[in-house]
């Protein structure tokens, strides 16, 4: 949160945002899952303007072998922004804020996914951000876990991520990169829809107590919103021979 | 720390029947820091200085202070960044070499806490605009590790620099030139602190030790600033916490951050 000067008007009059959104509203999100030949699962994800490609790999063995636990599988996340996927071009080696975000997806998809079936192994989720608008880590960790479903790795819960936010002295939902950079606060979310669990959440910018308690509240209504999208994919996917759903 | 050793699950047994007891390992209340002492100027060659303990956790963090030329896109503000680095002297798990993940998160949580409260108007840190400003660099270096790093980075980082002195630049013939001896006071508008809890089982444990910290199931450091507003977060950990688990966080992180940024005003 820069709170970077601009003159881009992020609510008018009417309430409504720089991208014709009210405040409560997400962004289109479209999801298709199984989208790769190789992948054991995959998905693509459009969140708005960003375009997310995502495989995962395994349950597999485990290299290097010293990673490997002999009480549970373990769960590895790559999220990489590819270099033309941003405004001026991203230096392709992994920066410090793409080794964070990794973890934190890793940190929000661990619950959700039933590694103890697994000992000895290794499920590998590749996040490919090919277009960034804001909000690529949630969009990223949707289309995470509608992957890991696809490859049919037993779950818990999917995770859907949708990011609240304050902008003009709103609270907003589902922040774009216009209000990233020149708004007041995001607060990204990771939420279990079924088990009612938040399981990603940082903040940038400064909110009341209030706020901050409304953000949570508006979040986990987007995240709900992304969770009936992610089963859409996944029942176009396996249900798509006119089977009954 | 470790993750997966037995000794780590009997341990977490032990941990967890304490709690169900409503005690800590160490005796503490739930919403209860350990002490916390921070001395200051503890590295006269730094423009500021603080070595932060919280418990057998030691931190010491050193500000610097020298012209730069701004990014492009912030030329009418000074820069700041902050880092933090375990010390291979800091613990037996410690390693030399590239930072590891949580190492990554460590220094950027640190940084973002400070950043995002606003604590230092940037823009008063101007010495020609899109030319040259003033850069703070504060570094952390971990020197004993007994958990909650996270929240000793904040405090000796916040301490280190409110009480720094920004050494007098003038512009001379378009470069910067030091006045020795004059110094300005740091812009700062408010002092964050950060309060990291963990979840252990269905208890949330305010300052974990690094025996909490290394059984936890989950944890959230949440940064406030003077008037009580939050200004960062980070979850962290292979579980998730519930809506009113978040909000009552935020509640304590706000009432024990306030008990702290007092022993940080008193130590300048």
């Amino acid at each position: 949160m820069g709170g970077r000067d601009t003159d881009i008007v992020l609510l008018d009059e009417n309430g409504i945002r720089c991208d014709g959104r009210k405040v409560n509203e997400t962004r289109k999100v479209t999801i298709k899952a199984g989208v790769l030949k190789n992948a054991n699962g995959s998905a693509y994800i459009e969140f708005g303007d960003n375009k997310i490609l995502v495989g995962v790999y395994g349950p597999r063995d485990v290299h290097p072998k010293h990673m490997s636990d002999t009480d549970t599988g373990i769960l590895r996340c790559r999220y990489h922004m590819a270099p033309f996927s941003v405004g001026e071009r991203k230096n392709p080696a992994p920066s410090r804020r793409e080794v964070e975000i990794s973890k934190v997806i890793k940190e929000a998809l661990e619950p959700a996914v039933m590694l103890k079936e697994f000992p000895r192994t290794a499920v590998d989720v590749y996040m490919e951000i090919l277009q960034a608008d804001g909000g690529t880590r949630c969009a990223a960790l949707t289309g995470a876990s509608v992957a890991l479903a696809d490859a049919g790795i037993p779950m818990r819960d999917l995770v859907a991520g949708c990011a609240a936010g304050k902008a003009a002295d709103a609270v907003i939902l589902d922040v774009n990169n216009e209000e990233d950079q020149a708004g007041q606060a995001d607060l990204p979310i990771g939420y279990m829809p079924n088990l009612k669990k938040i399981t990603l959440l940082q903040l940038d910018g400064v909110l009341t107590p209030e706020e901050y308690k409304q953000c949570i509240e508006i979040g986990i209504d987007g995240c709900n919103q992304v969770y009936e999208i992610q089963k859409k994919a996944l029942q176009d996917k396996f249900f798509s021979n006119g089977e009954k759903q | 720390m470790s993750d997966g050793l037995i000794i780590d699950q009997l341990k977490k047994t032990q941990i967890l029947e304490l709690l169900q007891e409503g005690k800590r390992v160490d005796g503490r209340q739930f919403d209860e820091p350990r002490k916390l002492s921070i001395d200051i100027g503890v590295i006269p060659k730094a423009e500021g200085s603080a070595r932060a303990r919280l418990g057998d956790t030691e931190v010491v963090a050193g500000v610097k202070i020298q012209p730069e030329r701004p990014f492009p896109d912030t030329g009418d503000k000074g820069m700041l960044i902050c880092t933090a680095e375990i010390l291979p002297i800091a613990h037996p798990s410690a390693e030399t070499g590239p930072p590891q993940p949580p190492v990554v998160e460590l220094a950027r949580v640190t940084d973002r806490g400070i950043r995002e409260s606003g604590m230092l108007d940037m823009k008063q840190l101007v010495l020609e605009k899109d030319k040259s400003v003033i850069g703070i660099f504060c570094d952390n270096a971990v020197t004993d590790h007994d958990g909650n790093l996270f929240d000793a980075c904040s405090y000796a980082s916040t301490a280190a620099i409110n009480s720094c002195k920004i050494p007098k630049y003038e512009m001379q013939d378009e470069k910067p030139v030091k006045i020795e001896g004059e110094f300005i006071e740091p812009p700062i508008t408010t002092l964050p602190v950060s309060v990291t809890m963990a979840k252990i089982g269905d208890f949330i444990v305010v300052d974990p030790t690094i025996e909490e910290w290394g059984i936890m199931d989950a944890r959230i450091t949440i940064t406030s600033n003077s008037d009580g507003n939050v200004v960062a977060l980070q979850k962290g950990g292979s579980d998730g916490f519930t809506q009113e688990e978040l909000i009552k966080c935020a509640e304590i992180s706000i009432k024990v951050g306030s008990k702290i940024r007092e022993i940080i005003k008193e130590s300048k």
